[in-house]
């Protein structure tokens, strides 16, 4: 079986400290998969490699088929990321930052035309095609965000911390669009302190202090730690 | 003076420039005591509301008090005797965590030792890093102290204004223990909070939605209002199943739910009949169950 992102003991140390302790793992194609951990547990540095932002101390991992070490732009090309703290130009309207990012990934003029008015349309969002994102409610923008992260076809796309402080409603929203692209054969990668949020996955991993300290589906984890909730397998966990 | 407080809210407007209500004609009365939830999402009105109460805010319409004090004309007599936690971290990062509470014990005219027992079991967590600047503590650690700075001066009532955001599980866990023994100590608490699963950690709780109360209520006083049939249904496949529940003839809404999808009824159906139309569009690996609303499944009934 092809894998999305395989890591094999990869590492990262900054000095003495090890903010990544030979972490193993594999994620298969087109699965939804949850990154959790505590504030400090290593899944920012984590993702960093991943990303090819980061060179790793040692390990190994490819991601989309591409080595972390030598093909970290082909990594940059195929992989898409949203966070929630920034992901759009807040004084461009959504249909300049449609333009902008698609613009970085090579889509010519014709292509963002015609993109930009099919994504405004699919996200029910002609109101406020013009109007600066600044202006635009919070849910609507982490809509945005998303498609603009995959609109390049990517074959993984990262979340970190997608759905912060958005209303139920649009937050279930939001799932769903992750639902269907994973459904179309995208692999997603989400990080999240939000417990509930974690059911969502087919698979979670749980990092601590670097390691990653259980790795399987939310049911098989709360059969494993005896736990009604993904949040009290994570405060077993990591509660010593 | 006693040291409890209520707080009561009557008919309080507020809007922006942009003249979108942030806050329309809210009403809310919390009890001496209470430990009191603010449940709603980024944008609904919570921070205008807190920020009225904590007299940095003017209403445009509404009267609103704390211990009987009006936030209009008794606003210095409010900010002495309350605790508030504002949103953003906004400490002192330049000084260690003892400066801090220090500068704070100071400007409200006390001395950290004088009530030492209220925060003495937050501060023994931080007292190993009492050198340490602000800025460098970790997002939990941050939010004790800020929580200590806003107790140092023995607040009748604290207003917290999203504690939580940010904070991962067991900072969150440890915070809402916190909450829970100042609770016992008598101090009315009002705190906000974008996250649903906090509810049932307070007394009562009120939802609110574009500057709206959508409900006041505790917790499960909330949930027994719903009532609508409510089942957990998953299959192999999630994404085909939402759309599939979608189109079922009793379908009143469907919501994915973490590894379930919550199916509401308009009437109630034998799980049978929902078994069956999910066969016939070939489902596999079915598992129906009815399960009990949660304050998530009743917040969105009283959204749509």
């Amino acid at each position: 079986m092809e894998y999305a992102i395989s890591a094999n003991g990869l590492t990262k140390k900054f000095g003495a400290f090890t903010a990544v302790n030979a972490i193993t793992f594999n994620v298969k194609k087109g699965e939804i998969f949850g990154f959790l951990g505590a504030n400090g547990a290593g899944k920012t540095t984590a993702m960093r490699m991943l990303n090819g932002l980061s060179r790793p101390t040692a390990g190994e991992a490819q991601v989309a088929g591409y080595d972390v070490y030598r093909e970290t732009e082909r990594i940059k090309q195929h992989i898409g990321y949203m966070s929630q703290k920034f992901s759009l130009y807040e004084d461009l309207t959504p249909k300049e930052n449609i333009h902008f990012y698609g613009g970085i990934y090579g889509g010519s003029l014709s292509f963002l035309k015609q993109k930009s008015k099919e994504l405004i349309t699919e996200l029910g969002m002609e109101a406020y095609a013009n109007t600066l994102v600044k202006n635009i409610p919070l849910g609507w923008k982490q809509k945005l965000s998303f498609s603009i992260a995959i609109m390049h076809q990517p074959a993984i796309v990262f979340l970190d911390e997608p759905t912060g402080g958005v209303d139920p409603i649009t937050r279930r929203q939001f799932w769903e669009m992750i639902y269907k692209v994973a459904n179309e054969g995208m692999t997603v990668f989400v990080t999240t302190h939000y417990m509930d949020e974690a059911e969502y996955c087919d698979r979670v991993s749980i990092m601590v202090d670097g390691r990653i300290e259980a790795l399987d589906s939310p049911g098989n984890l709360k059969k494993q730690f005896k736990a009604e909730t993904m949040n009290d397998v994570f405060l077993k966990l990591t509660r010593p | 003076m006693n040291n409890t407080a209520n707080i009561s809210i009557k008919e309080v407007s507020k809007s922006y420039q942009d003249n979108i209500a942030a806050l329309d004609q809210v009403s809310l009365e919390i009890t001496a005591g209470e430990l009191f939830g603010l449940i709603g999402p980024d944008g609904a009105g919570k921070t205008s509301l807190i920020r009225i109460l904590a007299t940095l805010l003017l209403p445009d319409e509404g009267v609103a008090s704390l211990n009987g004090w009006d936030v209009r004309k008794d606003y210095r007599t409010i900010r002495s005797n309350i605790g508030y936690m504002p949103g953003r971290f906004s400490l002192y990062q330049d000084l260690s965590v003892e400066e801090n509470l220090h500068f704070f014990a100071t400007i409200f005219g006390t001395k950290v030792e004088e009530n030492y027992d209220l925060i003495k079991d937050i501060y023994d967590q931080l007292a190993p890093f009492k050198k340490r600047r602000a800025g460098n503590l970790s997002g939990g650690m941050k939010q004790k102290l800020a929580l200590c700075c806003a107790l140092i001066h023995k607040p009748v009532v604290l207003l917290l204004d999203e504690p939580t955001t940010g904070v991962d599980p067991v900072s969150r866990k440890e915070f809402w223990d916190m909450l829970g023994r100042l609770k016992a100590k008598g101090i009315t608490t009002l705190v906000s909070t974008p996250y649903m699963d906090e509810a049932s950690l307070c007394d009562r709780v009120a939802l609110i939605q574009k500057g709206r109360i959508l409900d006041v209520g505790s917790p499960n006083e909330i949930i027994d209002k719903y009532k609508h049939p409510l089942l957990a249904v998953r299959t192999d496949d999630m994404y085909r199943l939402i759309n599939d529940l979608r189109t079922f003839d009793f379908t009143h809404t469907v919501f994915p739910f973490g590894e379930y999808v919550h199916l509401s009824l308009i009437q109630t159906v034998w799980p049978e009949v929902i078994a069956s139309y999910l066969l016939s569009k070939e489902h596999t690996g079915l598992d129906i169950q009815a399960v009990k609303p949660t304050i998530e499944d009743a917040f969105m009934e009283l959204m749509i």
